[in-house]
């Protein structure tokens, strides 16, 4: 019988890294379970066929059902619409870091991956990653949708394209809020439970789906401001036209804030031992 | 020193108002197993919380091979392998898929990680079912894959934290049988059980914990020794005859009596002697005794002895009844 489990030396074990080595580890750990988090993604297509038809559902509804009543400033509605669905889409997709990192949690994988030499990051950057993968896939399927209900891009096909790029950094920027509340909750459901509800105002009182000149004054000044209504105006002016410069500032400061304050606080409840 | 593999010293951990370990002392020399012996809430899965990294001792130190849990984290977790109660293993991944990330997250080199991975599934005879999401395995193939995904890496010092609990029996001797090889090959494990056959039949040593603390150490053998008694089992038809046979036997015996049910069990000195005063007694009281046995003392005994109550593991992850392991459904004497 061969010795298949004779333990190794202990100095092929333990070997002292340099700094480069330590960075090579650290993006190999998080491509290995980017990986593995992306063929949860292919075993369970209901993953991400769920986070693909609430927004054609908000599309075909806001679109065909409340988009006659809706009056937009010097647009058709589903232009004004659509850069909306895009973020709207990124949004609750974020929500997805938080509840695979709540489920990994409670099946005890997060503490097999916390006994092994691994990078403390890449449990993190691994899922995120994952989910800015499956984000590209949804934005790419609304874009799809969008097309089919009469969605024209009204400047050019870079600008679109920058427009994609900027919303899909915000959702990444949000994965890491939502990693934070995952790491923080129980299980699944209440890491969802926990999500919605600061997600909801957000997305609702922005500049998704109506301007926000018609909300009461006192909403106006949250909605005009909050950061999904600053990269839904920047998506909007990049992909529709309009001034783009102050919207597109503001939202990559947003997302840059968010990644800077919560990308750090996330790994260090990661840490954390208990 | 260097003959020791894992070192715990005064090793405190406190969550909130529960002491978890208490001043716990431990040593477990290189190529041994080693079984940590206790009730839930005894503390064993906190000091493979504290030696494995997940946990930070509030007190005392901790080191394996010599590496300081908390000083040298990365190097302790490079030389350790952790199985635990719950097979975390991923549920939608292949057990080939499990074992290879495994390979990759523990830096094996990547040519030599399909081998690696192919190998276990062989030894551990998951071959057949290597490349079906592990979410079809039973109970006993998925607690194989998760102890082979903690082998992946060839670690010298291997933690099982209750790796049979809630298995049925079929698959624990099974399961024992694997460990059993693995401790043949040099490895070095540190093994908790609630279960006392399980502690008995692999670990070459065994602390007994309670309360966070170590109340008794040596070899099973000499544990057992430090009760010189032997255990008189009866069983009658029926609880009430169960009950006052236990009152007419316990002057007989070093410790009063246990009835559980209708079984009575009582720690004697010459068991052969007592053994027919006993039923002299009881048949004179016309009670009539179903079954009765002399046993040598089990480490529950010795647990009982020690404690002053029973290894009593709750709820349905108390093993499937050998006669060994129905003194553990016991609850605490009267």
């Amino acid at each position: 019988m061969t010795a298949t489990t004779t333990p190794a030396p202990l100095g092929a074990l333990v070997r002292r890294r340099t700094a480069l080595g330590r960075l090579r580890w650290a993006i190999s750990d998080a491509a290995a379970l980017t990986g593995r988090n992306l063929l949860t993604y292919v075993r369970l297509p209901q993953l991400v066929v769920f986070s693909t038809i609430q927004p054609i559902m908000f599309v075909l509804i806001f679109r065909y059902v409340f988009g006659g009543a809706i009056q937009v400033p010097g647009a058709s509605f589903v232009d004004y619409l659509m850069p909306g669905i895009f973020v709207q889409s990124v949004a609750f997709g974020a929500v997805g870091t938080g509840i695979g990192l709540a489920e990994d949690m409670g099946k005890g994988l997060i503490e097999r991956f916390r006994s092994l030499p691994m990078a403390r990051s890449s449990v993190l950057a691994g899922r995120t990653l994952a989910d800015l993968v499956r984000n590209v896939f949804v934005v790419f399927l609304m874009v799809v949708v969008g097309f089919l209900v009469g969605f024209r891009v009204g400047t050019g096909p870079l600008a679109f394209l920058a427009g994609i790029l900027l919303l899909l950094a915000f959702g990444y920027a949000l994965s890491w809020i939502f990693a934070l509340v995952g790491l923080g909750a129980s299980n699944a459901e209440t890491a969802q439970a926990a999500a919605f509800p600061t997600l909801f105002p957000l997305v609702f009182a922005s500049s998704a789906f109506v301007p926000v000149e018609t909300m009461p004054g006192w909403l106006q000044a949250f909605a005009a401001n909050q950061p999904v209504s600053v990269t839904v105006d920047a998506a909007r002016a990049l992909m529709t036209g309009g001034p783009t410069t102050a919207a597109v500032l503001q939202s990559l400061a947003w997302t840059v804030g968010m990644l800077v304050v919560f990308a750090p606080l996330a790994v260090r409840r990661y840490r954390r031992a208990t | 020193m260097t003959d020791a593999a894992i070192v715990l010293e005064q090793v405190a951990k406190r969550f909130g108002d529960v002491q978890a370990l208490d001043g716990l002392d431990l040593t477990v020399p290189a190529g041994t197993v080693y079984g940590l012996l206790g009730p839930n809430g005894a503390g064993k899965t906190t000091a493979v919380r504290v030696l494995t990294t997940l946990t930070r001792p509030d007190a005392g130190h901790a080191r394996v091979l010599g590496l300081d849990v908390v000083d040298r984290p990365e190097e302790v977790r490079a030389v350790i392998g952790l199985a635990g109660q719950y097979a975390a293993v991923d549920a939608n991944l292949t057990g080939r898929e499990n074992l290879r990330l495994m390979g990759r997250l523990t830096h094996l080199p990547r040519a030599a990680i399909a081998e690696r991975a192919a190998e276990l599934l062989e030894r551990f005879e998951l071959t057949d079912a290597a490349d079906r999401p592990s979410r079809t395995y039973s109970g006993g193939m998925r607690r194989r894959l998760d102890l082979a995904a903690a082998l992946v890496h060839r670690p010298p010092v291997l933690f099982l934290d209750e790796p049979t609990t809630g298995l049925d029996p079929h698959s624990r001797r099974e399961l024992w049988s694997i460990i059993g090889e693995l401790v043949r090959e040099g490895t070095t494990l540190l093994l908790t059980t609630q279960y006392l056959e399980e502690a008995d039949r692999l670990a070459g040593r065994v602390a007994v914990i309670d309360g966070g603390r170590v109340i008794a150490e040596g070899t099973s053998a000499e544990l057992k020794s430090q009760m010189a008694t032997t255990v008189l089992a009866l069983a009658f038809h029926e609880p009430a005859a169960a009950a006052r046979a236990a009152e007419l036997v316990t002057p007989l015996a070093t410790a009063p009596a246990l009835v559980e049910g209708t079984d009575v069990e009582v720690a004697v000195d010459d068991g052969a002697q007592t053994l027919v005063e006993a039923l002299r007694l009881l048949d004179r009281a016309g009670l009539v005794v179903a079954s009765v046995a002399l046993r040598e003392p089990s480490l529950d005994d010795v647990f009982l002895a020690l404690t002053g109550h029973r290894a009593a593991p709750t709820g349905d992850d108390r093993p499937s009844a050998d006669h060994s392991e129905l003194a553990l459904t016991g609850r605490k004497p009267r």
